[in-house]
């Protein structure tokens, strides 16, 4: 894998980041349309959820994918992820395809996903574990121990996930996606359950994390600031069905950022504008074919 | 009568301001000390049965075998301790045969809908049958008392823990799945690290249901099998017509059952970090 992807200028990483590719991406949920289904009423149509997607994303870059709700931002990050297989079309890493799930893709889920009868450190060893398995217990340990002092958690090591607030499961949840030294890491929604001070807090941690680790990192969000803060690229997507990319915006604010400073930027309220008006659109035909399809099934 | 007694009990709860706990505590003496009056009284003026003991007799025999458990004048004349342990040994024995198959197959089922929907029509028809209904069977299958009641036990713990088991096998959260598949866990290293402690609770908690219905189950067992145990001290006791005995025994499997009970609430507290069932 390590050599299959790119070679890198001279940054501070920790492992070779890859080249990911995403050609011509489809997904269909097909409907029941057998005679059972029919006979009884329970047909269902197919469901177009992304259509003919295309994505370079270039090494150690930081995107950031925004849409309106129902938009297939999670169907996408889950093919990506290698959870789910699209209809059509191929994601590649570092020109190699892939089908299924594997340790050079960090995810980190909305809902944490932390197992409740591990500690932290279990959690993260875990995962460690899972990849490295010829590694000495000490060994993974002691990587575990050096990715709880990355996301900050130093001191909670033994405590068990329903003994942390929200904002720290989720440091637990980025410290085990980046314990296995991913060359991505995948991101959904990884704030949205979070209040807003915590998610504020978090972003600025994510931030100066991927200072020390310049990862490929693909970031789902609903979010306007927390994509102009992190994100080199924002993907902007229309509403689904049939989801396909809008338009897609550099973010060319020099970095490390800081959330105080970031509006000072020239290019920051143009930026901010585009993005507001392209989400109020598509949220707004998202409600309003909500309506009409309510009222027709009503009439 | 009513009049002037609601005042006086409503008094002292306004000047100590007692909480709810203690509020409950003396309704709870209030409703006892009832009872026992009433009984007191009826047997008294033979309000009830000639059989029917007075309350006082009936606590001063239940104090009698409560102060001395462990006497043992041969098969029919032991200490009720001695009774307790028998049906105990037996319970837990023929518990742990029935959890014994109960788990792996629940695991089984679990994880394969194949095998699922195969022994799901077994299960259905079996689940619903009183275990005493095996017990002809059980004696004529095994020609042996003793180990017919640990069978019907074994049978009685199968069905809570088997369908608990497969329940919680097949309802593990699908992001702790989504992790290990991300990580490219093993299938075997998923099972035993994360499916199985994620089903603990479930599994405890049918275990905690099986040993409530073997507890029930060994009274009536042990009446029919006889020999020995507290099912048959009930039954000894009724051919005695000695009734004091027989509400102590009530009240002794009472308390044993409570107390299997909240061992296996401690157990599930224990396995479910904070996770709600």
């Amino acid at each position: 894998m390590i050599t299959s992807a790119i070679s890198l200028s001279g940054t501070a990483t920790m492992s070779a980041s890859a080249h990911l590719s995403i050609h011509q991406v489809s997904k269909v949920y097909f409907g029941k349309r057998d005679w059972l289904s029919r006979a009884t009423r329970k047909a269902t149509l197919d469901y177009v959820a992304l259509e003919d997607i295309n994505l370079e994303i270039e090494p150690n870059t930081f995107v950031s994918i925004i849409g309106p709700s129902g938009c297939g931002k999670s169907t996408l990050l889950n093919i990506i992820a290698g959870l789910s297989q699209p209809t059509t079309g191929t994601v590649m890493i570092g020109g190699v395809p892939i089908s299924s799930p594997g340790p050079d893709r960090g995810v980190v889920f909305q809902n944490y996903a932390l197992m409740p009868w591990m500690t932290v450190l279990e959690n993260i060893r875990f995962a460690i574990a899972t990849v490295h398995p010829k590694l000495s217990a000490a060994r993974q340990t002691a990587i575990a121990q050096e990715y709880i002092e990355l996301v900050g958690l130093r001191g909670a090591e033994q405590r068990h996930p329903h003994e942390l607030s929200g904002g720290m499961k989720q440091r637990v949840g980025i410290a085990r996606a980046l314990a296995i030294d991913p060359q991505i890491l995948l991101m959904d929604e990884p704030f949205g359950a979070l209040d807003a001070l915590t998610r504020g807090f978090l972003q600025d941690e994510v931030e100066r994390i991927w200072e020390q680790q310049r990862k490929t990192v693909i970031l789902i969000t609903h979010s306007i600031e927390e994509a102009l803060l992190l994100s080199d690229k924002i993907v902007m997507m229309t509403r689904g069905p049939e989801a396909k990319i809008a338009k897609i915006l550099d973010v060319p604010f020099p970095r490390p950022r800081h959330r105080e400073s970031l509006d000072q930027h020239p290019a920051y309220h143009s930026l901010k504008a585009e993005m507001e008006l392209h989400l109020s659109r598509e949220t707004r035909a998202v409600e309003e074919s909500r309506i009409r399809r309510t009222v027709a099934v009503e009439s | 009568m009513n009049n002037s007694a609601i005042p006086v009990a409503a008094m002292p709860a306004k000047k100590f301001n007692l909480n709810t706990n203690q509020k409950a505590f003396l309704l709870f003496l209030l409703i006892l000390g009832m009872v026992l009056l009433v009984w007191e009284v009826g047997a008294r003026m033979g309000w009830f049965s000639q059989l029917m003991p007075s309350a006082s007799a009936t606590l001063k025999d239940f104090w009698w075998w409560i102060s001395n458990p462990f006497f043992d004048y041969g098969p029919n004349d032991r200490g009720i301790g001695w009774l307790l342990l028998t049906s105990l040994r037996r319970v837990l024995l023929g518990f742990a045969i029935g959890s014994a198959i109960a788990i792996p197959l629940g695991i089984l089922i679990g994880l394969s809908e194949v095998v699922s929907r195969a022994v799901d029509p077994f299960i259905q028809i079996l689940k619903p049958v009183s275990p005493l209904a095996w017990l002809p069977l059980g004696l004529g299958l095994l020609k042996n008392s003793e180990s017919t009641a640990l069978f019907v036990i074994a049978i009685t713990s199968i069905w809570p823990t088997l369908i608990n088991t497969k329940f919680g096998v097949s309802h593990v959260d699908q992001s702790y799945l989504d992790v290990t598949r991300t990580l490219g866990a093993s299938r075997w290293r998923t099972l035993t690290k994360v499916i199985l402690p994620a089903a603990a609770p479930y599994i405890v908690s049918g275990l905690r249901i099986s040993i409530g219905i073997a507890w029930l189950v060994i009274v009536a067992a042990e009446i029919l099998v006889g020999g020995s145990g507290i099912g048959y001290f009930v039954w000894n006791e009724w051919n005695n017509l000695k009734i004091t005995s027989i509400i102590t025994a009530i009240l002794v499997i009472g308390v044993m059952g409570l107390l299997l009970d909240r061992l296996f609430g401690l157990l599930q507290t224990w396995v479910s970090f904070g996770q709600r069932l």
